[in-house]
């Protein structure tokens, strides 16, 4: 059975169909790509599958189960979890705090009970910080828990980012440009991380990729969008010969 | 006695009047910038649930015959009371006039306001709400001096209590905003409203919530105030409301501490202008404030300048 469905989903907005009739379909632990030129309607999708945005016509499937139309915190609550194309931290929250957050979805207890000091509260409380720590453990950013996420050096809030969605405990993670502004060798370690965190945290992984290098290096199915349709759908080597691909990239080096 | 002396003294006496006035101040800027914080809106009915809390204590004391002055665990349940049903009033205030607004322009939701506030005040005049005529308010707490006359300075303990609960809130607000989780939330949702909704937490519960705290707030003024003063009337807010924005703004607006800051700030100003001479410049001197801030910086004591997003 398919992780993550999307059946027909189709997105206007007044005369714009930004996103038409996509069907995709992730897999239990699959690496899946989602490429195509700007302005194809790939956050799009994003926004569709974390509820940002209620399609207009269409079901999105997850875990066999229709999801569109809910909110996006009750998204997050049913296990997705996402990261953002331009970064969405909390900026003047601690790194801990950041990470802390994205937790709060799994705390037992509700935030009201938070507020009276609770027992189960005060256990939840514990429970979220020594989690959160070990998060940041992974992704090598314990040493700073007690910076302010914004004064983070770029490539560290990306890795936050990840660290934050995955404190969510999703089991499906949709990346938006994870390797946007990173240079060469960050390209090389975030793919390795990437792959990681499929593996360690046991999640499907979507992801929104503009650097060919990456998304060839570790997909292992591609889907293509333009002008808001699929145009091709394979494995990498299959997509970077597909003449549609090429010719929706324009003479571009797939 | 020696003209340094009294000179002293009058300053003493200035200093605890200002210190009095911007308690209440900052109580009612704290609504204002928490729900500055989490929605971009200047909740103009603010000032006008601080005048329903008011009239809440009043009726609470009648309903309870609490003699004057009262028992403190009669005036702690009164206070409380007026808390809760201001806070209920906060709640329903935003769901109804706010959350449907959400997605419209910046610029509805503050007319929305305004309208809400309109409504209070003049919804509140109608004879089987509040009524139209200033009403007494029991002397709760004695508003009697209690220092010996010789020494020329009066202190109340309606004052010293105003003082006191105010710090406590403060307090308490900033360790629920800094410690727990709702807290964090709030936080969260104040500085990225979209990033929060997709972590996971309940956006407009959070803002009900912060609406609930910056209401109790304002009650808790009201209340204080209104004992104070010993009366209670539906325009009330109206004045008080306008210069605890003006403090909010001096503050910082969108910061909790800023608040605060601004709040004291402008009661000590507001204090010392009217006792030394400008007496009929009580209520402009804030205004006055307002526009050299505004031109000074903008952002307030403790704001910081957010580049707007593209």
């Amino acid at each position: 059975m398919a992780h993550l469905e999307l059946d027909k989903a189709t997105i206007r907005f007044g005369g714009l169909t930004a996103v038409s009739e996509v069907d995709l379909e992730v897999r239990p632990g699959e690496l899946v790509g989602l490429i195509g030129p700007n302005g194809a309607g790939k956050t799009t999708v994003f926004n569709l599958i974390t509820g940002v945005y209620a399609p207009s016509a269409g079901e999105i499937r997850f875990e066999g189960r229709p999801i569109q139309g809910l909110p996006p915190h009750r998204i997050a609550a049913l296990g997705i979890a996402r990261t953002f194309q331009n970064i969405h931290l909390f900026q003047s929250l601690s790194v801990l705090d950041n990470v802390r957050v994205g937790r709060h979805v799994r705390a037992r207890s509700s935030l009201l009970q938070g507020l009276f000091l609770t027992r189960g509260s005060l256990g939840d409380e514990a429970e979220i910080e020594a989690a959160s720590r070990r998060l940041l453990n992974v992704f090598a950013l314990e040493d700073e828990w007690n910076w302010r996420a914004g004064s983070l050096p770029y490539g560290d809030q990306r890795r936050l980012e990840i660290a934050r969605a995955l404190a969510t405990e999703p089991r499906l993670l949709l990346l938006d440009e994870p390797a946007a502004g990173t240079n060469p060798q960050e390209k090389d370690a975030l793919m390795q991380l990437i792959r990681r965190v499929r593996t360690e945290f046991g999640v499907s992984v979507l992801l929104i990729e503009h650097d060919m290098q990456v998304v060839m290096g570790i997909c292992e199915r591609i889907y293509v969008l333009d002008y808001g349709k699929v145009i091709a759908v394979g494995r990498p080597e299959e997509i970077r010969n597909d003449p549609r691909v090429i010719e929706a990239y324009l003479g571009e080096a797939v | 006695m020696p003209g340094s002396a009294h000179h002293l003294l009058e300053f003493v006496q200035h200093l605890i009047n200002g210190l009095y006035l911007g308690g209440t101040y900052a109580l009612i800027a704290l609504g204002y910038t928490m729900v500055y914080g989490v929605l971009r809106l200047i909740n103009f009915a603010h000032g006008d649930v601080v005048m329903v809390g008011a009239y809440v204590a009043l009726f609470a004391a009648a309903g309870l015959h609490a003699p004057a002055p009262a028992p403190w665990y009669q005036t702690l349940l009164i206070f409380l009371l007026a808390m809760a049903a201001c806070a209920l009033l906060g709640m329903l205030i935003e769901r109804v006039a706010y959350r449907p607004l959400r997605q419209a322009p910046r610029l509805a939701a503050l007319i929305t306001a305004i309208g809400v506030s309109v409504l209070l005040e003049n919804g509140g005049q109608l004879p089987w709400v509040f009524g139209s005529q200033p009403r007494s308010v029991p002397e709760l707490v004695p508003r009697v001096n209690i220092l010996p006359t010789a020494w020329g300075l009066s202190v109340t303990p309606i004052e010293l209590v105003t003082i006191g609960v105010t710090l406590a809130l403060m307090v308490a607000l900033q360790m629920l905003v800094q410690r727990t989780r709702i807290g964090k939330a709030m936080r969260a949702c104040s500085m990225d409203r979209e990033a929060a909704y997709l972590m996971g937490i309940p956006v407009n519960r959070v803002i009900l919530v912060t609406f609930a705290l910056g209401s109790a707030l304002a009650a808790a003024a009201g209340m204080l105030i209104a004992v104070k003063t010993g009366q209670a009337h539906a325009f009330m807010g109206l004045m008080l409301g306008l210069k605890a924005f003006v403090a909010a703004v001096v503050g910082g607006i969108g910061s909790i501490p800023g608040a605060m800051v601004g709040g004291f700030s402008l009661g000590m100003i507001e204090e010392m202008v009217a006792g030394y001479g400008f007496s009929s410049w009580r209520d402009a001197i804030a205004f006055v404030l307002l526009i050299l801030i505004l031109l000074v910086r903008p952002t307030g004591i403790m704001g910081r300048a957010v580049p707007e997003k593209v």
